[in-house]
């Protein structure tokens, strides 16, 4: 009995209090952000936002949550059932199944993997089919516009971004995520590959698609793309999986770029901030460029993505691997394997 | 570890293999092309959850960016956009029952033979040509055989993809007249002083 209690039911227990511990900060991440973007757009926009539940509107998206909760779930008759409920499901299982890899502080993290950078990569390129199933079983054809644009674009963004991750390898030595940040102890990533760090960024807009690259549900012509036969339940958890996705993207680039839980600079104030805090800040802080440039500019005609995706982001960073690799082999500053 | 431990390997084993024959079967037997592709999926992530159990992470991640994050999406948007008629190519089933069940055969007995060696010699997998290495992770042993041992034979095999790649562009494209396309060098090469002149009109006269 204390072979079994030790062996299997304690562990058992500890991961799964491991696992509600990151899940339920992320589902508050993920109700605040919603708040965080209607208020910083307000602001832009020179409007107030909401402000009218709670305490400067506090407890709007609470009061949204309810509303999407007690609403009744239609399923249309043509839809194909089975796929039809099962793709909601994926893309939010996905969104918060990335987050078992991410270091929030030095040694915090649920699954220390070899491999983190590419589990990453792989359920990043897995959220692809939670919309194909959502936009194929709806029937619908705006459904399956949205659903087409949105595979193709985050399948050619993908491209490039794996090959900005492998010039950040090429500079840390070891694929996995802890390690990646240790490797930014004496300068972020975010200097030396100023231009990848760039590129990255707006791949991440594209692989979430966020405005400028919103062309999956480009409101005006596709009425919301692949979820617009989507209703209440099935509609929250496709909304709280993209912006759980947003939220991992920029965890992403900061892991990768902006030294992770590191502070900007190692003297007093600011390494008493404890890791996980300058975690947040920098997820923040990308967070509010993403709602900045939702802001800003105007969407990207179709074409003109696709263009930039494969013409100008895949040759820049596939320039940038042999130039990267190449300056480290010349000055011999190949990390060594660890 | 221990007795759990290793009662909770041959637990996931089970499953994941379960899972993936079943997906396998469902991925010839589903009546919609649409299923089989998602069966399909869902066998190469199993495979990919094989790979983990045997200590691969890096061949298991691989797995599952490559076929499942590439290979079956354009599967999926060729099955999704074609019309296809399943009862006509279900007629054709048992013409290729013979061949395929060949095909078949001819795996089951490699499997057979790979699995007869190793279970009456085993020390034949210490004769191999580059045993893994202990201390090193499986990413640095597979990339020291791949792009050390092996470059050239990994080179050709990229030109021959390439040569590939090359000629499916080649098949399939084709430049139709009457196309405007943009050209954004030429956009941003242009000038207000060559495109646009500024005129004085006279009242009621026109240009």
């Amino acid at each position: 009995m204390a072979e079994l209690w030790d062996g299997l039911i304690w562990p058992t227990a500890w991961i799964v209090i491991k696992i509600v511990g990151i899940v339920i900060p992320v589902m508050l991440f993920v109700a605040y952000l919603t708040y965080f973007e209607r208020k910083v757009i307000g602001a832009i926009h020179l409007r107030k936002g909401p402000n009218v539940v709670g305490p400067f509107g506090l407890l709007q998206p609470i009061a949204d949550g309810i509303k999407l909760f007690l609403k009744e779930t239609i399923i249309p008759a043509s839809a194909n059932r089975g796929v039809f409920i099962i793709a909601p499901c994926v893309t939010f299982i996905l969104a918060l199944v990335a987050w078992a890899v991410i270091p929030f502080d030095h040694g915090m993290v649920l699954a220390d993997i070899n491999v983190g950078i590419l589990f990453l990569f792989a359920i990043s390129s897995l959220g692809v089919y939670g919309i194909l199933m959502a936009g194929w079983a709806s029937n619908s054809r705006y459904a399956f516009l949205g659903a087409l644009r949105s595979a193709a674009q985050m399948v050619s963004y993908e491209v490039s971004m794996g090959f900005i991750i492998i010039t950040v390898l090429l500079c840390v030595g070891s694929l996995n995520l802890s390690d990646i940040v240790m490797a930014q102890k004496n300068i972020w990533f975010v200097v030396p590959l100023f231009p990848m760090a760039v590129i990255f960024f707006v791949s991440t807009l594209a692989e979430t698609n966020r405005h400028p690259f919103d062309l999956p549900e480009a409101e005006a012509e596709l009425v919301a793309g692949y979820n617009v036969e989507y209703s209440a339940m099935t509609f929250a958890l496709f909304f709280l999986g993209e912006y759980a996705n947003m939220i991992l993207m920029a965890g992403m680039t900061s892991v990768l770029f902006l030294g992770g839980w590191l502070p900007p600079i190692d003297v007093l104030p600011f390494n008493w901030v404890p890791g996980p805090v300058w975690f947040a800040l920098k997820i923040a802080f990308c967070l509010f460029i993403f709602i900045w440039v939702r802001a800003t500019f105007p969407r990207y005609r179709y074409d003109q993505l696709m263009r930039l995706g494969w013409k100008v982001f895949l040759p820049i960073s596939l320039a940038a691997v042999a130039i990267v690799a190449g300056i480290l082999v010349a000055f011999d500053l190949t990390p060594v394997m660890g | 570890m221990g007795t759990i431990g290793t009662l909770l390997q041959a637990l996931a084993f089970y499953m994941f293999a379960f899972v993936a024959v079943a997906s396998a079967v469902m991925v010839i037997s589903a009546r919609n092309p649409v299923h089989s592709v998602l069966f399909l999926i869902l066998a190469f992530f199993n495979s990919a959850g094989l790979f983990v159990l045997m200590g691969a992470e890096f061949l298991a991640m691989i797995l599952v960016v490559v076929y499942v994050g590439a290979v079956a999406v354009l599967f999926m948007f060729v099955v999704m956009m074609l019309d296809i008629n399943f009862v006509e190519l279900r007629q054709g089933f048992l013409q290729y029952l013979p061949i395929g069940g060949l095909i078949g055969l001819v795996l089951l007995a490699e499997l057979l033979v790979i699995l007869g060696g190793w279970a009456f010699a085993p020390e034949a997998t210490g004769s191999v040509a580059a045993p893994t290495p202990d201390a090193t992770t499986n990413t640095h042993a597979l990339g020291e055989l791949i792009y050390t041992h092996y470059v050239y034979l990994f080179q050709s095999a990229g030109m021959v993809l390439l040569v590939a790649m090359i000629g499916a562009i080649i098949l399939t494209h084709r430049n139709r007249a009457g196309v405007r396309r943009q050209s954004i060098s030429k956009q941003l090469a242009r000038r207000a002083e060559k495109t646009v002149e500024v005129r004085k009109v006279p009242t009621g006269k026109g240009i």
